[in-house]
């Protein structure tokens, strides 16, 4: 038999790293496996601003504390490998983590491989993402440099995002299916307060087209009086951005009739144990009420001390 | 060989002018995707060395270029024959193995 670690942390944003910190500080010998590149969700967020310790109004992001949480648990030693998980085998003493690269054994499995952008769900969708349909300002904003953007949501991220973008965009409109935001009020004030923001309310994106494969129109239905807005990118523009945060989609598809769960999130008690034994769920694919870095952070710290009672028998 | 860095002068000469297979990894200041798609190219441009040119611009310096090049969203890893561009893959759909299978197509 080949090494059997004592615990596999599966993914490496903020609920995967506390994990790996928290196991590393017990000397636990851990394992992260991470696909990509460190973060998950908040390496692609500008701004993070209601994480404990962050300094707002700075040049703080989300991937400038990603890098912090990684140095500490590199500190602490807990073991990396970069690969792309394709199978699990969860029952048992011994558990195995099947990926491209190699098979790995654990005696303990923490769950923390988060969640994607929900797609905004207009047809023709997928033909434009990267073509104009972005999930990710920090990656596409500078491309709308001086041109028109359209944010599809009403929350925390979307309104911080929409901000974000007035940095690049000429003109940021946001556009919300119902008819005030959701996100908190200290973001709507600023928001408001932007002279570069506008919004469309209680509003849906059905469709989105262009001629060159680039997005230059779209069609927006008001849901209280089905009226159709079409819009089309300025002529000297020749296109415009839609970026979508409209929330997110747990990332549990390997998992499925192995762990509980329920419409893809997976269900765990308060001590993130799952329904094996010896397996546990951490972050933003679990189901639970609220959904942020401190929140995925705090279920990392919990799954690695649980671990380590499990361990103990 | 390693990659050639492009800068918005250089791209035209070395991709649009230049007979052949060219790779060009758009990436951006920013984009962490894009860090963490390059590794996995520069590894692809060791294992293809000699077959296709690879190429990497970074389009934070270079916006005009890659719109031009209809490329508005990072990654996208495009691949040009004889200067036109014929293949692309981009966002999620740009991982380590569908960049390769693209390569594949075009050597």
């Amino acid at each position: 038999m080949e090494n059997v670690y004592d615990v596999i942390i599966l993914g490496a944003g903020p609920a995967g790293l506390s994990a790996g910190l928290y196991a590393g500080r017990s000397r636990l010998n851990a394992l992260i496996i991470e696909k990509g590149e460190d973060g998950g969700q908040i390496a692609i967020t500008s701004e993070i601003e209601n994480y404990p310790g962050q300094l707002v109004d700075t040049e703080e992001s989300g991937p400038t504390l990603i890098a912090r949480m990684t140095k500490q648990v590199e500190h602490f030693g807990a073991e990396r490998v970069s690969d792309t998980i394709t199978a699990v085998e969860l029952e048992g003493d011994v558990k195995k983590v099947i990926g491209k690269k190699g098979e790995y054994c654990g005696r303990a499995v923490i769950i923390a491989t988060g969640a994607n952008p929900r797609p905004i769900g207009c047809k023709n969708e997928a033909q434009f993402v990267g073509k104009g349909i972005s999930f990710c300002a920090t990656c596409d904003a500078n491309f709308f440099t001086d041109l028109e953007v359209y944010v599809v949501g009403g929350g925390d991220s979307a309104v911080e995002e929409a901000m974000y973008l007035t940095g690049f965009a000429r003109k940021v409109t946001i556009i919300h299916r119902r008819d005030e935001l959701r996100a908190v009020k200290s973001i709507q004030e600023k928001a408001f307060a932007n002279p570069k923001i506008d919004f469309m309310w209680d509003s849906v994106v059905e469709e989105v087209g262009g001629d060159e494969g680039v997005l230059a129109t779209m069609k927006v239905r008001n849901v209280k009086t089905d009226e159709i807005t079409v819009v089309e990118a300025d002529e000297d523009d020749g296109m415009f951005g839609l970026f979508g945060f409209i929330g997110f989609l747990p990332n549990t598809g390997l998992f499925e009739g192995q762990v509980d769960m329920d419409h893809g999130y997976i269900v765990t008690d308060e001590d993130m144990k799952t329904n094996i034994p010896g397996v546990f769920a951490a972050g933003d694919l679990r189901r639970k009420s609220l959904r942020q870095v401190v929140t995925a952070a705090a279920d990392g710290a919990i799954a690695a001390m649980q671990v380590l009672k499990y361990l103990e028998g | 060989m390693s990659m050639l860095e492009l800068d918005k002068k250089t791209f035209a000469p070395e991709v649009l002018e230049t007979e052949g297979v060219v790779l060009v990894d758009f990436y951006g200041d920013g984009c962490v995707p894009c860090a963490a798609l390059m590794p996995h190219v520069h590894e692809l441009s060791e294992k293809y060395d000699g077959q296709l040119k690879f190429c990497a611009l970074n389009t934070s310096k270079a916006r005009r270029v890659a719109i031009g090049q209809q490329v508005i969203g990072l990654p996208t890893i495009g691949i040009y024959e004889n200067g036109t561009k014929v293949d692309e893959v981009c966002k999620d759909d740009a991982t380590p193995e569908a960049v390769e299978e693209m390569i594949k197509r075009h050597i």
